[in-house]
């Protein structure tokens, strides 16, 4: 089911004449409002009126975490605070969030994406959607329930967590769309099965899944064990949050990028260039409507390829292949964005522990679990136990207030952290995703 | 009155408390007493040796994380009773116990009972007015 036919069915033409002469504006208002972005055109010489074709784009340099970083809060805004109706944040690489904005048309053009997202699934007015991405300064929640309510869904925002009750409000209100990360659904299947509870009994039919890396494996294991269909969408709070991308119900092959909002490319992480489509690279977005927070060829870290074919479900726009790693070392536990800088971060604050650290990631059945080694040095060792259970609450605490996620602490002998010449190896995912 | 007892960090893996005790023994070391105090995830073992700063010396050499830490051996009379009556002093004078460990001398009746507590010289202090017998560091080195 296409939700804006008119859009989604584009021409190519005419969608990359409606593209240039959005991105055209885009150039001209961050230049005069932004002066990041005026630095950074001046230095690579370029004016907003030498953008006169698409091919132009890559002209312009690139926006990266670092940039936004920078810039925060509100730096990279293009206009006053009191135009921004909604802030959300999501885990920077260090101490300090990343910060976005939305006026007014933003959440509206959000919604619409959402609801495009949702459609693309079938959901539509009479749907019972179960919400269960997080709801706070995590773009997913509220993302999810105003495409939600555009549709004319019912919607329950139950945002993430006590999966008893999640079952029990299945059950009772008969969810017929689930949204929540695609490792908690299977965390859900688990619980369902475990309660005695016969699934089919449940009205599920379609489950949106995002804001974390899966495989074709686990959509064939979501699928049958949930028996609704499994679709893959794509977004980050830079670029707006859910709604960049989404999967159809029809093809199932590659997320549809909404590209009269977004620009996409993919690039050579080390060179820069950009690539032919098909060539795997680091996916690269310029938001041609937003207006609060756009950004100009903001690089994602998330590495993929764009399919130009067309697709059995009629939308006109390009796919991007399921995400398939990261240029950076950002681990993703639980649906939630975690760098192990910000890790370093907690362990440099507190006195005499040495950043020697590495970070284990599992999973156990559908749950991430993570586990941070931290190596015992005089300062810190006590020959007290309890002393010992102190410090190791006490990171694991911190560690939990800056990313919002609990972790194992483990505390282990000094030098038994491998230390390797150069860059030193911080994680151990042992996930098989 | 105080006997320094080392600490060493050991990971709860297999093999550590073997590779403690070759280090030192490869050194001529001699343990006196020990005490292991442990966790799902660690534990700490406590020693008393012959020749403390040798032994730190070695166990860091090889990769411990080692500590000292004050602690008091005292000697409790072999019959019932003998532990809760010194026990009992040490409440009264508001003492914690941290730990304890407790070994049977070779010769003697009576055993040696290692204390950490949380205020070591207000313990001695008691101790001492209830006649308890305090083992000076030299003895226990030496036993």
């Amino acid at each position: 089911m296409i939700w804006n036919e008119e859009f989604e069915t584009l021409p190519r033409e005419a969608l990359e004449a409606l593209q240039i002469k959005r991105l055209k504006a885009l150039v001209e208002r961050v230049y005069t409002t932004v002066p990041f972005y005026r630095r950074q055109m001046d230095g690579a010489g370029m004016r907003p009126d030498q953008i006169q074709g698409l091919d132009d784009l890559k002209r312009l340099p690139f926006t990266t975490k670092e940039n936004l970083r920078e810039n925060y809060p509100f730096g990279l805004f293009t206009v006053p605070l009191e135009r921004v109706i909604r802030i959300h944040a999501s885990s920077g690489t260090t101490g300090k969030p990343t910060v976005v904005g939305y006026t007014r048309r933003d959440i509206e053009t959000w919604a619409e994406l959402m609801a495009r997202t949702l459609a693309c699934g079938g959901t539509r007015q009479g749907d019972v959607v179960h919400n269960a991405y997080g709801y706070g300064l995590f773009t997913g929640g509220l993302g999810a329930h105003y495409g939600a309510e555009k549709i004319g869904a019912t919607v329950i925002p139950m945002s993430g967590g006590n999966t008893k009750r999640q079952i029990m409000i299945m059950q009772d209100f008969g969810s017929t769309v689930l949204l929540c990360t695609p490792s908690y659904a299977l965390n859900l299947a688990e619980v369902i099965a475990d309660m005695g509870i016969d699934v089919a009994e449940l009205k599920l039919r379609v489950g949106i899944f995002g804001a974390e890396p899966w495989s074709e494996k686990m959509r064939e294991e979501i699928e049958k064990k949930m028996l609704i269909s499994a679709l893959d969408i794509y977004g980050l709070s830079e670029v707006i949050g859910p709604g960049v991308a989404s999967e159809c119900i029809e093809g199932k092959k590659g997320l549809h990028v909404f590209e009269d909002h977004f620009i996409a490319e993919v690039i050579d992480p080390d060179t820069g260039d950009v690539l032919p489509h098909g060539e795997m690279g680091e996916l690269v977005f310029t938001t041609i409507t937003k207006e609060a927070f756009p950004v100009i060829r903001y690089r994602t870290s998330d590495i993929t390829t764009l399919i130009p074919d067309a697709c059995v479900c009629g939308r006109g726009f390009i796919r991007m292949e399921r995400v398939s790693g990261r240029t950076d070392d950002m681990l993703i536990i639980r649906g939630v964005n975690v760098f192990p800088s910000q890790i370093e971060h907690v362990l440099m604050g507190i006195e005499g522990v040495e950043p020697h650290y590495q970070i284990m990631v599992d999973r156990d059945g559908a749950l991430d679990i993570m586990e941070v080694h931290v190596e015992v040095n005089e300062e810190i060792f006590s020959d007290e136990i309890k002393e010992l259970e102190r410090l190791s609450r006490r990171i694991g605490g911190e560690i939990k207030d800056m990313l919002g996620v609990s972790c194992n602490v483990k505390l282990v002998e000094p030098r038994t952290i491998q230390r390797s010449e150069g860059k030193a190896k911080r994680v151990i995912d042992n996930r098989k995703i | 009155m105080k006997v320094e007892q080392i600490s060493v960090f050991l990971e709860n893996k297999s093999g550590r408390l073997a590779e403690v005790t070759g280090v030192l023994a490869d050194s001529d070391i001699n343990i006196r007493a020990l005490s292991l105090a442990d966790t799902a995830d660690f534990g700490i073992l406590r020693l008393i040796v012959n020749d403390r700063e040798k032994a730190k010396a070695v166990l860091k050499e090889n990769g411990f994380t080692v500590g000292k830490t004050e602690v008091v051996a005292i000697e409790v009379p072999d019959r019932p009773g003998g532990l809760a009556g010194i026990l009992g002093a040490l409440r009264g004078g508001g003492i914690n116990v941290e730990y304890m460990y407790a070994f049977v001398q070779k010769s003697g009746e009576n055993a040696i009972i290692i204390f950490r507590f949380d205020e070591i010289d207000g313990a001695i202090d008691i101790l001492q007015k209830a006649g308890v017998r305090i083992l000076k560091g030299e003895e226990v080195y030496a036993l």
